[in-house]
């Protein structure tokens, strides 16, 4: 098994109520089948901030349409399986898209307490 | 001793049909696409030796395999360490239990399976069409890096680091090495044939250099495409692409005259067209036409047919093409096909009506820079009197075009045009 990183492309994050529904529930269906690892949402595009060796500066680091709106931790035997996977996110049917990565290294470094 | 001449006539014989299965076949083995290359390329060396002294394997294939694996597995034993670092390739786990070499080499399924899984793995759409060509290429068709270089007008250097990257981004990345799911197979598919494509055309109209035609790529992406035909005889987008280049490459020998200009479908001497070859194109479009499956290489072959069909270009059907052609646009809506329609639409409907839909085309700006659009709209031009218009037109595609032939094509219209030469036979856009 490998792990592969999935990063989630949108015109920005999801942060009303409904429009985070289908993506938690995607969300579920990939915690029990057992093959996500890891996951994380970010906050809007507003809340971003860029910093470079000439300063810090407000908003995405890559002024693109998109922004990566979250992320997540695969497990897949091989690309092809995890590309399956990282596809049926319904980000990819509204607009957005997802990227995928091979992990190289990494994991949690602390344990949460509790 | 076996006579040099034999052996080595054997040996490219065995390079030409058997190069792909020996590769696939080793890559199960050593699972890493770099080692097993080395490895057929040695038994192909060693081959030369001792087929010349021991006679002519009566299976040249399972002897190859067998030299490269042998090969291959001494090479792991020596760098076992080393290895263990290596990401090595994935395979599905039931594909590794049938491992013998003789069930590979006898059993046509199996063997047909093994080519299969290497020529999706080159064209695999993780891959950028660039990698997936000249994987391709050096895989599957066994032409040497320098050769693949050449043939793409880039350095020997450029293309060797090519390979290495998409090599490494199958091992890295963990791009299986098995035949894709039947649910995945329509989009895998897409792009193993682009690939041929995109290898016939760049041969039938080389972007630059002198010559029109470059048969070596022609002859690989023929070759190529009768291979896909054998192993998949029944998906009908495999029969449309071999199809469309065999309709295409029954003109070969006409589309330029004795001094290398560009000749177009009306000028062409269709009794030289490969009849034998257009019947071919024709049979396997009668078979795939009717399957629902049915995509645009299918509808193009028939387009190829009903030209190469026509007994003179005046009886050419283009109300047939027509309809065609809108089945392709609605099919697959590129601004390239929807230029090709409207050549079709001038013959039916007359160029006032094909010229609104060809400025359409440019004003939208997605064929900004591309010469055919030009040259159609000079055609066009020419055809309705607005001759100043018509040079200005060509003059531009002139400007934009960097294949020689079609260089001098240009010009003579623009000669003709402008009454510095008598006016040729011509018609209609190639």
């Amino acid at each position: 098994m490998a792990q592969y990183a999935v990063l989630i492309y949108a015109d920005d994050s999801a942060h009303a109520p409904e429009a985070t529904a289908t993506a938690d529930v995607h969300a579920e269906e990939l915690a029990d089948s057992g093959s996500m690892l890891l996951a994380y949402a970010l906050t809007p595009r507003d809340l971003a901030t860029s910093i470079r060796a000439d300063g810090i500066t407000d908003g995405p680091f890559v002024d693109a349409k998109e922004i990566v709106a979250g992320f997540y931790i695969l497990e897949a035997p091989d690309l092809d399986a995890a590309l399956a996977i990282a596809g049926s996110n319904p980000v990819v049917r509204s607009g957005g898209g997802v990227e995928v990565r091979p992990v190289h290294s990494g994991g949690v470094m602390v344990q949460p307490v509790s | 001793m076996t006579d040099q001449s034999a052996v080595e006539v054997a040996l490219a014989e065995a390079h030409r049909r058997e190069w792909a299965l020996v590769v696939a076949a080793t890559v199960r083995v050593v699972r890493d696409l770099d080692l097993a290359e080395e490895c057929v390329q040695e038994a192909y060396a060693a081959a030369l030796r001792t087929w010349t002294r021991d006679g002519i394997p009566a299976n040249p294939a399972a002897w190859l395999t067998t030299a490269a694996r042998r090969r291959g597995i001494d090479a792991i034993r020596r760098d076992q360490t080393f290895r263990a670092k290596l990401p090595l390739l994935v395979e599905p786990v039931e594909a590794v239990e049938d491992a013998a070499v003789n069930h590979l080499v006898d059993g046509d399924g199996a063997v047909r399976d093994e080519r299969l899984r290497l020529v999706f793995l080159c064209c695999h759409p993780a891959l950028g069409q660039e990698a997936q060509v000249a994987l391709t290429l050096r895989l599957v068709c066994g032409v040497a890096t320098p050769d693949i270089a050449r043939a793409f007008l880039v350095s020997e250097t450029t293309m060797a680091a090519r390979l290495t990257r998409a090599k490494k981004k199958i091992a890295g990345s963990r791009i299986p090495f098995r035949i894709p799911r039947s649910s995945e197979l329509p989009d895998r598919l897409q792009a193993v044939l682009g690939v041929v494509h995109l290898l016939f055309t760049t041969g039938h109209t080389a972007p630059s250099g002198p010559a029109l035609v470059r048969s070596d790529l022609v002859d690989t992406a023929m070759r190529l495409a009768r291979i896909l035909r054998d192993l998949m005889p029944d998906e009908p987008e495999v029969s449309g692409l071999l199809a469309l280049l065999v309709a295409n490459n029954a003109r070969r020998g006409t589309r330029v005259d004795g001094e290398g200009r560009l000749l177009r479908l009306k000028e062409q001497d269709r009794s030289l067209w490969d009849r034998p070859a257009i019947t071919e194109a024709h049979l396997l479009v009668m078979e795939a036409l009717p399957d629902r499956r049915a995509g645009r290489y299918v509808l193009q072959a028939a387009i190829a047919c009903q030209h190469a069909e026509a007994p003179t270009s005046a009886t050419t059907d283009w109300p047939q093409i027509l309809g065609l052609y809108n089945a392709l646009l609605a099919l697959w809506p590129s601004p390239v096909v929807a230029l090709n329609r409207a050549v079709a639409l001038a013959e039916v409907a007359g160029p006032a009506a094909a010229l609104s839909e060809v400025e359409a085309l440019d004003r939208a700006g997605q064929l900004d820079g591309y010469h055919y659009l030009l040259a159609v709209r000079a055609d066009l031009l020419r055809r309705l009197g607005r001759t100043a218009d018509a040079v200005n037109a060509y003059q531009q595609a002139q400007e934009l075009t960097e294949n020689e032939a079609e260089r001098r094509f240009l010009e003579d219209q623009i000669a003709t045009l402008s009454g510095r030469r008598p006016a040729s036979p011509t018609g209609t856009a190639p």
